[in-house]
């Protein structure tokens, strides 16, 4: 029998959903796999008879919370895909403001309104069995991830930083055209994608599990800048693993 | 006609993007309450650019929605631009309009081929369309596929793309991969009539509803307008984009849950048909012909008509996009340097950015220091301004079908929501009052 999959999204852009509908000729093939229970994004049917649950999207607000906990009880495995859901992402840029002075800003007098706590990855509620990281998802990534899950193995997640990929790619550093990236202690994965298109790393796959501060002081010393300038990058994306740290 | 009870209530409606929930109860045939409700999380885009750097921002408000990424970063990037006084190339300019093409292909073919097809043929989405109507199924791939490719060519890459920075472009295509896309465009053509006439057979499926509005879109004397033009209303006439705010004077709905916008009416209509309503003249001779087809002629007020207003504009992309090819063939492509970074000087400033994106009119509108850090932003997203369309449509179209099962009074329902093609998590300021 196919594997049940389910599709859920908490506070997020509901892109990584996208790439999954992105697939194109693959996804007829993912298809021919799995059997697609749950996919709002696409789908009108639902149940709640599922073996793997994919969830995009941070936690922020208490009432999100219950339905993560519901999610967890009726799968057997859950995967967290994107930034959002992996890490919280962009979204935890609000976690350094004053939430009520961010409610206001936004919603003015009705402020009071809203329920919002400090956005968090989906770890920070429920027990995840895989990651799918990127900002947006990376198609072939999502796909190596299922290969593995349906094969019952723990799919490979790279220990090692961006710059490892970058350098194999033959970029020209950021650092050296003057730019700040945060290659240096985000995970690889991505194959240096924003360089490669003549950006810089803006961090999306996250902190990688044990990042070379001091080379990454070495680094900003000998460019010029200063820790508020890495602090202010880091935050972009790493807000809540930063916060933890 | 029979004095029936009828309840709707549709929580989290699906083949949408977002979350967005429909309550209607009806009593002895009366409407007691008919309700478009968004429940999404707010994620409080405009508080968390506060205290950011100019050069960031594209990049953190793509992050408002994985289907119209590319158009959030273009109206961002010309919010800065126009804010900090950043000139952009003749050839980027037309370059940043194959990437509103991309985009707009990108996402209508979802929303017709993913979305709405299965309404149209009776089932409850495209999986097992894949079984029963495989050549269809793999007509819109192949087409969704092109959009896609063309999206990772000009933007590097589909969903949140890199390419577009302050000033320009950080890398471009060559011109043999622009020939070799332009190729794929003429080459899907035909696919892309299959379609039509597809759609052509189905179209008696949906609702011959009117409802006379107000239609709000970007228009300009020499192209159908995506990119750049003025405010246009079916009702007013138009009026430069720095008076935005006269236009969408949002407001809050008591009984429900969203930021609403209104003009002259009581609420408007932006997207698709908004702006073939508007700028129906400039549309390509194919796309046109594609609009005579439907009988899809200015003024059109059936909402249901959206989705061939997005039909007709996937026509018009692919043949705009060839001529845009062929303009930049016959100028000569200029090559940029690698890791391309230009030259800006910040300053203090305020600036608007609008483009026409796949669901309607975007605004973004930033506040600089002279530091360049952001200290002020607002965004309207076409959904919020299309809520109050979309109720006002309810209200007159459930007296209306009142006398039909409960299924048929949901499934028609749910047929006009997704018409509008919401893109809920796109709600950058959501309103939920209690």
């Amino acid at each position: 029998m196919k594997p049940k999959v389910a599709f859920f999204d908490f506070a997020g852009c509901e892109g990584d959903q996208l790439q999954v509908a992105n697939l194109e000729e693959n996804l007829l093939d993912l298809l021919g796999q799995v059997e697609v229970v749950s996919f709002r994004e696409v789908m009108k049917e639902h149940s709640d008879n599922y073996d793997i649950a994919f969830v995009e999207g941070s936690c922020t607000r208490l009432q999100d919370e219950d339905r993560l906990k519901q999610i967890r009880k009726n799968a057997k495995l859950v995967v967290a895909i994107g930034s959002c859901a992996a890490i919280g992402g962009i979204n935890s840029l609000k976690n350094y403001k004053d939430l009520d002075q961010v409610k206001k800003t936004v919603y003015g007098e009705h402020a009071a309104l809203f329920d919002s706590y400090s956005a968090r990855p989906i770890d920070a509620i429920i027990p995840v069995d895989a990651y799918v990281y990127g900002c947006p998802i990376d198609r072939e990534d999502f796909l190596q991830v299922v290969k593995s899950l349906l094969l019952g193995k723990k799919p490979e997640t790279p220990t090692y930083p961006v710059c490892v990929e970058c350098k194999k790619n033959e970029n020209v550093c950021a650092f050296e055209r003057g730019q700040f990236c945060v290659g240096p202690v985000t995970r690889a994965g991505c194959n240096s994608c924003c360089v490669n298109e003549g950006t810089i790393c803006w961090g999306c796959r996250g902190l990688i599990d044990n990042p070379n501060e001091n080379s990454q002081k070495e680094v900003l010393i000998k460019n010029g800048l200063t820790v508020d300038d890495a602090i202010g990058k880091f935050r972009l994306y790493f807000g809540w693993q930063e916060a933890k740290r | 006609m029979k004095q029936s009870n009828v309840e709707v209530n549709v929580h989290h409606i699906t083949r949408v993007e977002g979350h967005g929930n429909i309550y209607v109860n009806i009593e002895n045939g009366k409407v007691e309450k008919c309700e478009w409700n968004i429940p999404e999380a707010p994620r409080f885009f405009e508080a968390m650019v506060v205290g950011r750097s100019w050069s960031e921002l594209h990049h953190i408000t793509s992050r408002i929605c994985g289907i119209c990424s590319i158009g959030h970063s273009l109206a961002s990037l010309k919010a800065t631009e126009s804010a900090l006084g950043i000139p952009i190339s003749e050839q980027d300019l037309k370059l940043r309009k194959l990437a509103l093409h991309a985009e707009n292909l990108q996402s209508h073919i979802l929303h017709l081929g993913f979305l709405v097809l299965p309404d149209l043929l009776g089932v409850g989405s495209v999986i097992p369309l894949a079984t029963t109507n495989l050549n269809e199924v793999k007509m819109v791939l192949q087409l969704h596929r092109t959009a896609n490719e063309m999206s990772n060519l000009i933007c590097g890459r589909t969903t949140h793309p890199q390419r577009l920075i302050p000033g320009g472009f950080s890398k471009i295509p060559s011109m043999k991969e622009l020939t070799l896309l332009r190729k794929k465009l003429q080459d899907s053509i035909p696919n892309l009539q299959a379609v039509a006439e597809l759609f052509s057979s189905l179209a008696g499926k949906l609702p011959n509803f009117k409802r006379e509005t107000e239609y709000i879109a970007l228009s300009d004397p020499s192209e159908y307008a995506f990119y750049d033009g003025k405010l246009a209303s079916s009702d007013t006439g138009s009026a430069p984009v720095k008076e935005y705010l006269s236009f969408t004077n949002e407001y809050i709905v008591p009984h429900s849950t969203a930021k609403w916008a209104k003009h002259v009416r009581e609420s408007y209509m932006v997207g698709a048909l908004a702006r073939l309503n508007i700028n129906y003249k400039r549309l390509s001779p194919m796309a046109q012909k594609t609009a005579e087809k439907f009988n899809l002629l200015p003024m059109n007020y059936n909402p249901f008509m959206n989705n061939i207003a997005q039909l007709v504009e996937v026509v018009h992309s692919v043949e705009d996009s060839i001529r845009l090819i062929n303009e930049l063939e016959a100028a000569g492509l200029q090559t940029q340097p690698d890791y391309n970074k230009p030259d800006i000087k910040v300053k203090a400033g305020t600036g608007v950015g609008a483009v026409e994106v796949p669901r309607g009119i975007l605004f973004h509108d930033y506040t600089y220091n002279e530091k360049g850090i952001c200290t002020k932003a607002n965004c309207i997203i076409p959904t919020n301004q299309n809520h109050g369309n979309i109720q006002q449509d309810m209200n007159a179209l459930v007296p209306q079908i009142a006398e039909k099962t409960q299924k048929e009074i949901e499934l028609a329902l749910e047929m006009l929501v997704r018409a509008y093609d919401p893109c809920i998590s796109c709600s950058t300021h959501v309103t939920k009052i209690k």
